[in-house]
Parts: structure tokens; sequence; C-alpha cells
């Protein structure tokens, strides 16, 4: 087009910076690699049937101490139910549930919150005194009444999740997109013409995506938790499915006498949760253009 | 004429003093504004922080609409048009922003950025004419794969040009594009600005709180004070012979070179 302004043309002087390694994203995300691998393939792999009591293998501990049988490598319990194989089939109900009801709730709460804090005006009012009403009942016992009443099973434990963890997303998104709302480029948007709910979709939403990622890995830590909570009160699935809270509940019956009934789930379930939550803060480290 | 603007006034609600109860009360903040703006003509809008200079321009590019009179762009009356009419004006008239880190989506790449309000306006080959713009202000076709943050403060001002140019607008409005950057890119930058208009037979608006920078651009000056025109006037007669005292001020706040000479 022309030529002229190009004598103090700037140069590029940005060398490439190499990412950084992330030896947290590697970690969490080996942890839940491998809890997916053991749940999705619990079947095959597990040493013994999680169901099969023998009253004559009761009680025998983990592969290290004396007294302990080959292919009841992490102990069994006081039915005689090999521990390890329970644990991975506990990690299944404990993973469906993470997923499925970590990936609504955020789905639900962003597109809520990016609404309220976008559009503003009435539908910021109705969502946000929603919000207010909705967060003065304590979570743990709504949810317990709640499964009391629509009754136990995955899908009650998944509802009772998203009706409790919504309000995380909705009032997190919402400050951050009426604070990104303000800036520049949306007037810039405008002033280019594109159009309101456009400009939310294209403009908005890839600044709120390293937010989100992060609530939504911290969610799916929070749902292993309720569901924990939730088998250890015995309101989650059937009684005779493994679960992570249900072993926990069993283990704390007998840890005079079996240590490793408690023990090792609650290793499971701490480490799940902290990679969970510590998982989203890496993807935002290593992903997100402007962190890198 | 590029633009005629007749009496212009606009108000907002002051939240502050919100009763409880009933509507904000409006504060105005021009309060009646009157000017012509020929066509390839550069026109400066000065005036000291809460004149309005900044609200005018936003009005003028439509980001706000006019609470009472007339903008015409070009012999249209754009004061009151809805965002939908307005749509393929907007190519036409075109802003580049005070903080350029703000007016940037920290997200996106710089080729994007610029492309996107192309593909916007149904042009083909978007990636080529970004390309084509950031050569145009003096910056490596490469930075069309950096994100904003990569780049420095007169680098992120020469992007925002250059997304307000790719467009081939008639008009830009220019708002204190460079009270955020040192003084040799300021420099630098006012340039750039002067050589696109003159290339580009552009008509400009230049809001600016600065003086000394209106006059190297500048045609025509209005100076605003508390929401009115206090003087508007060709730039040489505003230096040489200025009537308000208002003007008289901040011609007196521009730093000398040489104390000892008068600045002229």
């Amino acid at each position: 087009m022309l030529c002229s302004i190009q004598s103090y043309a700037m140069r590029d002087t940005r060398s490439e910076i190499r990412p950084k390694l992330g030896i947290r994203l590697w970690l969490c995300g080996g942890w839940l690699f491998c809890l997916v691998l053991g749940a999705l393939f619990a079947p095959w792999i597990s040493p013994q049937d999680p169901l099969a009591q023998d009253l004559f293998a009761a009680r025998l501990p983990p592969f290290w101490v004396a007294g302990s049988e080959p292919g009841f490598w992490l102990g069994t319990d006081s039915l005689g139910r090999d521990v390890l194989s329970r644990m991975l089939h506990g990690a299944r109900l404990a993973l469906i549930v993470a997923f499925i009801a970590g990936t609504l709730t955020c789905l639900i709460g962003s597109t809520l919150g990016i609404f309220a804090g976008y559009y503003q005006g009435w539908a910021d009012r109705v969502i946000s005194r929603f919000i207010d009403i909705w967060m003065a009942f304590p979570p743990v016992l709504f949810a317990i009444l709640l499964i009391a009443v629509i009754g136990t099973g995955m899908t009650s434990i998944i509802i009772a999740i998203i009706i409790i963890d919504w309000t995380r997303f909705t009032r997190v998104v919402r400050a951050e997109t009426m604070s990104q709302s303000v800036m520049d480029y949306i007037a810039s948007a405008q002033v280019a013409g594109r159009g309101k709910f456009s400009t939310m979709v294209s403009e908005i939403l890839p600044n709120l995506l390293p937010t989100i990622v992060v609530l939504l890995s911290l969610e799916m830590g929070i749902a292993v938790i309720v569901e924990a909570i939730l088998s250890f009160v015995n309101l989650s699935i059937s009684t005779d499915s493994p679960t992570w809270g249900g072993m926990i509940a069993e283990g704390r019956i007998s840890i005079h006498q079996a240590w490793w009934v408690l023990v090792f789930p609650l290793i499971a379930l701490f480490l799940t949760v902290l990679s969970f939550s510590q998982f989203g803060e890496g993807l935002k480290d290593r992903f997100d253009p402007v962190l890198r | 004429m590029m633009y005629e603007v007749r009496d212009l006034q606009l108000s907002l609600p002051d939240m502050v003093r919100k009763p409880l109860l009933g509507p904000a009360p409006k504060i105005d903040i021009l309060k009646g504004i009157s000017f012509d703006l020929p066509k390839k003509s550069v026109l400066g809008i000065v005036g000291g922080s809460g004149s309005g200079k900044s609200t005018l321009g936003r009005t003028m590019v439509r980001l706000l609409e006019p609470s009472a009179g007339h903008i015409k762009f070009d012999g249209q009356d754009v004061s009151h048009m809805g965002e939908e009419k307005l749509r393929p004006l907007r190519r036409r008239f075109q802003m580049i922003f005070q903080d350029p880190m703000s007016s940037l989506n920290p997200r996106q790449r710089i080729g994007r950025i610029i492309a996107a309000p192309l593909e916007l306006h149904g042009w083909d080959n978007v990636a080529q004419r970004a390309i084509e713009a950031l050569v145009m202000v003096g910056l490596p076709e490469s930075f069309a794969k950096r994100y904003p943050h990569e780049l420095s403060g007169g680098q992120r001002q020469r992007v925002g040009i250059a997304r307000a140019i790719a467009l081939q607008p008639e008009f830009i409005l220019a708002d204190e594009i460079v009270s955020g950057l040192d003084v040799s890119s300021q420099a630098q930058v006012l340039i750039l600005l002067e050589d696109l208009v003159r290339e580009l037979d552009l008509t400009l608006a230049f809001v600016s709180h600065d003086l000394s920078v209106v006059r190297r651009l500048c045609d025509q000056v209005i100076v605003m004070r508390e929401g009115l025109i206090v003087e508007n006037a060709p730039t040489a007669t505003l230096f040489t012979s200025p009537q308000d005292d208002y003007t008289k001020e901040l011609l007196a706040a521009i730093p000398l070179p040489d104390p000892d000479q008068p600045f002229n």
C-alpha cells in the first residue's frame, strides 16, 4: 500500500521463551491419569472380587507387614474383602461424580455468572439476589436433606452437588465478567460493529477461561469430597457397592485392629482432591498466554 | 462536511446521589456543543480533565447516545441510530483508544485483533490485510503472532492504530493516544499518525490535554471547559491570539524549551 513509513520500522526482538516445566501439572496429572486408568479397568485389574467376603481371610494386613497373604496387596477388611479392589471400584463412582457433577455445575454456574456480569440490569439483580438467598443455606445439611427427599443414587449425588455449588461459579464468573466488561477492548469491539452477544462469547469468554478452568478442577475435587461425605453417612448409592466414604466409615470401626482399611482410602481421597485442585492451577500456568 | 454537530447534550445518571427508590439524578457532561468538521481536516479537542472532551469523542463514534442535539456524519443523522442500522456506518468511523493495554484483548494474538473487525464487515483476505496494516504502522509482520502483553507501550499503540486504519475508515477519533507513552514514543506515534492522515486522506479528531501536541498536528482546535466550547479557532490563530482566558491559561501551561523566550 505504501512504504514511506517503514523507515522507522521496529525489530521483533522477543526471542522464543521456553515454557515452564510445570512439575505441579505433571504430578497432579500423573496421579489423576493413573486413577482414571484404574477406575476404567477396575473389573480387569482388580486382584479380587471387591464384594467377595471370606471370614477366614479377615483383617489381613498389607503386603509388607508380617502375616499378609499374596493377592491381598493392601490387606482386607473385617469381612475379608480386598481393600485394593474395593478402592479401585470406589474410584469409579468418585470420578464419575467428579466429572459429571463438576462439569454440569461449571456450565450452569458460569452461564448464569457471565449473563449477570455482562448484561447487568435486571438479569444481574435477579441472579444476585437468588445467590444471596441460596448461600444462606448450610450446604452439607442441605445436600443430606435433599437426598433424604429425592432418594439415594448417583443422580441424586450429582444433583445435590450442582444445587450446593453453582453459586461458587456464578459469583466468581460474574465478578470477573464485570471487570472485563469495562475494559476498552469491549468498547473497541462495539466500534468495530460487533453485537453484544457476540462480544460476550468471542471477547469476554476467552478471558474468563483461565478462571473457569481453575474453578472447574477445584469443583471436581469438592465433588469427590461431597461424594465421600455422603457415602460416609451412607446416603450415596446402594450399600454393597464399594465407595471411598463407605470404606472410611467401615475402617473407622476397626481402626485399632486394622488401620489399613481406613488409611488407604483416606490417602487416595486426599491425593485425588489435592490433584484436582492443583491441576487447574497447573493448566493455567502452562497454557494461559498472558502468564506464559 | 464529515461531522456536523449541533447543540449536542449528554447527561448520565449520577449513581452516587441516587436515592434508595426512584431514579438517579442526572449530571450534565456535555451542555450544548456545536461545531463543524470538514473532510480531510484535523481537529484538536483540548481541555482539562473532566471537561467532557473524551465524552464528546465517544459520542461522535456513538459509543454513547446523546440526550439532545444532533450529530450528522457525512450528512446522515447518527445521533439516535440503533446499533443494527449503525453497523454498516461503523466501518467508516474508527477510534484509537487511550490505554493500549486495555484496548487490546489480552488473550488474542495481534493478527486476530486487527483481522476480527475486517471479518465482521465481510472482507476477504483478512489475515493478509492485517499484516499490511501492521507494516503500515511500522511493525514487523511477525508481530501478528504476538500477544499484546509481549509488546511495549508504543508498539501496542501502533497496533491500536493499525486496527483502526485496517478498515480504511474516513474518520478516526484519537482519544489521548499518546498520554500513556514516554516522550520518545509519543513523538514516534505522532509522526506516524501525521503521515497516515496525509497518505490515507483521513479526517482526524485528536483529543488531548496537551496543547503542544495539538499544535503540530491540527488545523483547527476546540477548547472545552465544563462541557462547553470556550473557543473554536484555526490552530495558528489560537496560538497567536487566544481569545478566551481559559485558552490563555492552557497556553501558559505549556512547558517552554527556553524559559526566557515566549512559546510561539
